[in-house]
């Protein structure tokens, strides 16, 4: 462990004083960010040289960032336990037998949810609901089945106290899972984010016509693309996070990503960027990733003392990283203009080429590097495309067109993000609010995700352009509580006041309306 | 290869037919309704080079080779709508020329994410080789064929055109013959033989009203429509449309809006009917 100078510490001290004194963090909130400044006065990791400059810069030159994950990870960043396990053989650590019954299989649930730790100190992962559940459906009749599982759904949303929680449902249709949609539908929660796994061969079209009434109400589940998906990482694995694709029994150990706008910035032409500023930065970051999976699997004790791995709810061996990026949009037109064109992305062939070319290169780069921590991925990490932070400035998360300059029809726009979404196995989406006094139909809905999912596509998201519940980036908040926060007075779930910076940063509420 | 006039192509649309689909809208239609929303779309240019001097964006020319037929140049046109409403003639210089098999190419272009095509109007049974070739295409590639039609046209007369549509949205303006000519300055004889001869073909996807109080008699053609397709309710979609003055004639948009109570209450007179699939919009 290095040393660190006084300084840093008082500086620490302070901001220590000011989050106990905050009057609008809870108490939760309190503890947790006293443990991020704790954290951050540690210094464990072998970093690669040339790190700090890229890292601990202001937002609007950083070109890598590490979302927050502090200085000595105590844990890997996504868990992702196999609860089916849990549901079969129950856990000694948590002197829980497996349930008998509906009404003790969500019992147990939302006991195991508080001892699943992640970077936010809160599950990210829930379960695939309807499978878990299915089994113990017809213990009761269907009215008690839905009265227990909105107190079910009640208490994770007032307890699990981040939507970067999520459930599954689908791909098959199931009684349990029509349930939970129609329950959802109902109670318009931000909590847990939900995601459909959509096949169009398994899932048959009432099944994903419900759930798209539920979206429009609740602006869940979103939809993946349950092909591509099992294609690439197989059939056990799940949507977690925001819209992350990992394996089941496993996680990521990390997320870092590069701001590729910054990157951009720091060349003086596209060949620059390309042959000198971006190899560099992925090769620093990908050093940094493997110096932060080292430290996770070699020595903070995780995978040997924690319950989750004793008892084999997760595997170390399961576990990859996510290789991150955000502001291509803008990295693109940086560089055009560098080239003297005018071209935009989104709008303009050769802009969208460049984009192309550029994630071609992130993809070469990221299939060349090695972790040996990564097995279950090849050896590689998982491209990610990151959704950002609520401080971000000028950067559109992952390949995102920046809001209010997205194409003027729907089709152009899905036609963009189908030469994206492929590269993005840990992750992607489009985000798209719909005008429901125009679109009575879902079935109009269910073409567009048929035929996107067909176009290459991966994950889509809509919301109704009047809900309360709204999709900020990747996670839902609730424009209520936005507006509570806004007053000064403290709110349950820590993502409302990401949701309020990106309302007041990123643009949130102009998204076109489709 | 002849060339039909095309208003518009909408890309995505969720209110014309099942799913989602392209709509083509051709230019002309043989009805003269008091309330039309889309008066432009009602007749052909006739050149008069009214709007050619008033379009702000130099989008309109004249082409001298062409008799003075009037040119639209879609990459300058900034849609601010000002010769459509000033032209004396019912209807719009921004006319795109096609012919079925370019129609079909722009419609192709949004696979895999539509479901189908409807051919809308002015009236597109005025040009029945039009719907004939486009469709037959669109069969090719799997696509389904919609027609929206005022009903003026002898469906049952053209049996190749049946073979390669699927469904037809029909307008019903009014049930009595004499309110018909009130709103439409037509006969509707015709109108009830399509309604009647579509559903008994399994193609009469929905009957639609637009309720102007006051114009006609809204609640007896509600109900005898409601009546006329009594044994086909289970499979047909009854909307139900409110009159709103948006884009109607100066000379006509005196009608009021109809309360939202009364439409529900149509509604609920046809579910006593039978009716299932019943939209108010
Ligand atoms: S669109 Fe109307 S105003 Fe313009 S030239 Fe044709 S008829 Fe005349
Ligand atoms: S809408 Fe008509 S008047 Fe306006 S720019 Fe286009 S062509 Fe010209």
């Amino acid at each position: 462990m290095r040393p660190i100078t006084m300084e840093r510490v008082e500086q620490t001290r302070a901001e220590i004083l000011e989050t106990i004194k905050s009057p609008v963090l809870t108490h939760e909130q309190k503890v947790a960010t006293m443990a991020n400044k704790a954290d951050s006065l540690m210094e464990v990791l072998d970093l690669p040289e040339g790190l700090d400059e890229l890292l601990n810069e202001s937002i609007d030159t950083k070109c890598i960032c590490d979302l927050n994950e502090g200085h000595a990870p105590v844990r890997p960043r996504y868990i992702i336990p196999d609860y089916a396990k849990f549901m079969r053989e129950g856990s000694e650590f948590l002197q829980l037998d497996p349930p008998k019954d509906l009404f003790e299989a969500l019992n147990s649930l939302l006991i195991f949810y508080k001892h699943v730790p992640s970077v936010t100190n809160f599950p990210v992962y829930v379960g695939a609901l309807d499978e878990l559940l299915e089994p113990f459906i017809n213990d009761v009749d269907e009215e008690t089945a839905k009265k227990l599982l909105r107190l079910f759904l009640i208490h994770v949303d007032r307890t699990v106290l981040d939507s970067f929680s999520h459930a599954n449902i689908g791909p098959k249709p199931t009684k349990a899972g029509r349930l939970l949609l129609e329950v959802e539908e109902d109670l318009e929660q931000a909590v847990p984010n939900l995601t459909m796994k959509y096949d169009a061969e398994l899932t048959d079209d009432d099944f994903a016509l419900q759930a798209i009434k539920t979206s429009l109400r609740s602006a869940k589940p979103s939809f993946a693309n349950h092909k591509m998906f099992s294609s690439e990482l197989g059939e056990d694995y799940v949507i977690a996070s925001c819209y992350n694709g990992l394996k089941l029994g496993g996680g990521s150990y990390t997320l870092c990503r590069m701001i590729l706008s910054n990157i951009a910035k720091r060349a003086d032409s596209l060949k620059d960027f390309q042959e000198k500023q971006l190899p560099y930065v992925m090769d620093i970051m990908a050093r940094y990733m493997d110096a932060r999976i080292k430290f996770e699997v070699e020595e903070s004790g995780f995978f040997q003392n924690n319950f989750l791995a004793k008892e084999g709810f997760i595997h170390q061996d399961r576990f990859t990283a996510m290789f991150g990026m955000v502001g291509l949009a803008e990295c693109v037109n940086i560089l055009m203009e560098k080239e003297g064109k005018s071209g935009r992305f989104g709008h303009d062939k050769e802009a969208d080429e460049l984009g192309v070319a550029i994630m071609e290169q992130i993809n070469d780069f990221n299939e060349q590097h090695v972790n040996p921590y990564c097995s279950v991925t090849g050896g590689h990490f998982l491209l990610h495309a990151q959704v950002g932070l609520s401080d971000d400035r000028e950067v559109s998360p992952g390949t995102r067109i920046p809001i209010g300059e997205e194409p003027e029809e729907l089709f152009e726009h899905l036609k963009h993000c189908s030469l994206f979404h492929k590269y993005f196995p840990s992750g992607t989406g489009d985000i798209f609010p719909i005008d429901t006094t125009v679109h009575k139909n879902p079935e109009f809905l269910l073409d567009i995700i048929k035929g996107s999912f067909k176009d290459n596509l991966r994950y889509l998201s809509f919301y109704s352009s009047d809900s309360d519940v709204i999709r900020i980036t990747g996670y839902l908040v609730k424009r209520s509580e936005i507006e509570k926060l806004r007053s000064g007075v403290a709110v349950l779930q820590d993502t409302t006041a990401l949701g309020m910076g990106a309302a007041d940063n990123c643009r949130i509420e102009e998204r076109k309306v489709r | 290869m002849t060339k039909y006039p095309v208003n518009k192509i909408i890309l995505f649309s969720s209110v014309d037919g099942p799913g989602n689909r392209t709509v083509i809208f051709l230019q002309g239609c043989n009805f003269d309704c008091k309330y039309c929303h889309n008066p432009e779309t009602r007749r052909l240019c006739i050149g008069c080079g009214t709007c050619v001097t008033k379009c702000p964006a130099g989008a309109l020319q004249r082409s001298e080779e062409n008799g003075g037929q009037v040119v639209f140049l879609p990459e300058k046109c900034v849609s601010c709508d000002t010769c459509i409403h000033i032209c004396p003639h019912d209807a719009s210089p921004r006319i795109r020329p096609m012919t079925a098999a370019e129609a079909f190419e722009a419609v192709k272009r949004q696979m895999p994410y539509i479901r189908g095509v409807t051919v809308s109007g002015g009236e597109c049974t005025l040009y029945p080789d039009f719907l004939r070739e486009l469709f037959a295409l669109c069969k090719e590639v799997s696509l389904s064929t919609f027609i929206d039609s005022n009903g003026t046209y002898d469906f049952a007369s053209d049996p190749e055109l049946m073979a390669v549509t699927d469904g037809v949205m029909l307008d019903i303006k009014a049930f009595s013959g004499e309110d018909h000519l009130t709103v439409t300055a037509c006969d509707n004889r015709q109108v009830l033989k399509n309604a009647l001869f579509l559903a008994e073909e399994g193609k009469l996807f929905e009957v639609r009203t637009v309720i102007v109080p006051g114009l006609y008699d809204t609640e007896q053609t509600v109900l005898e429509t409601g009546k006329l397709l009594k044994d086909y309710c289970g499979q047909v979609r009854y909307k139900i449309i409110a009159y709103r003055p948006m884009g109607v004639r100066e000379s006509y948009s005196h009608y009021p809006v109809p309360e939202q109570a009364l439409l529900e209450d149509y509604a609920e007179r046809l579910r006593e009917m039978g009716w299932r699939d019943i939209v108010i919009i």
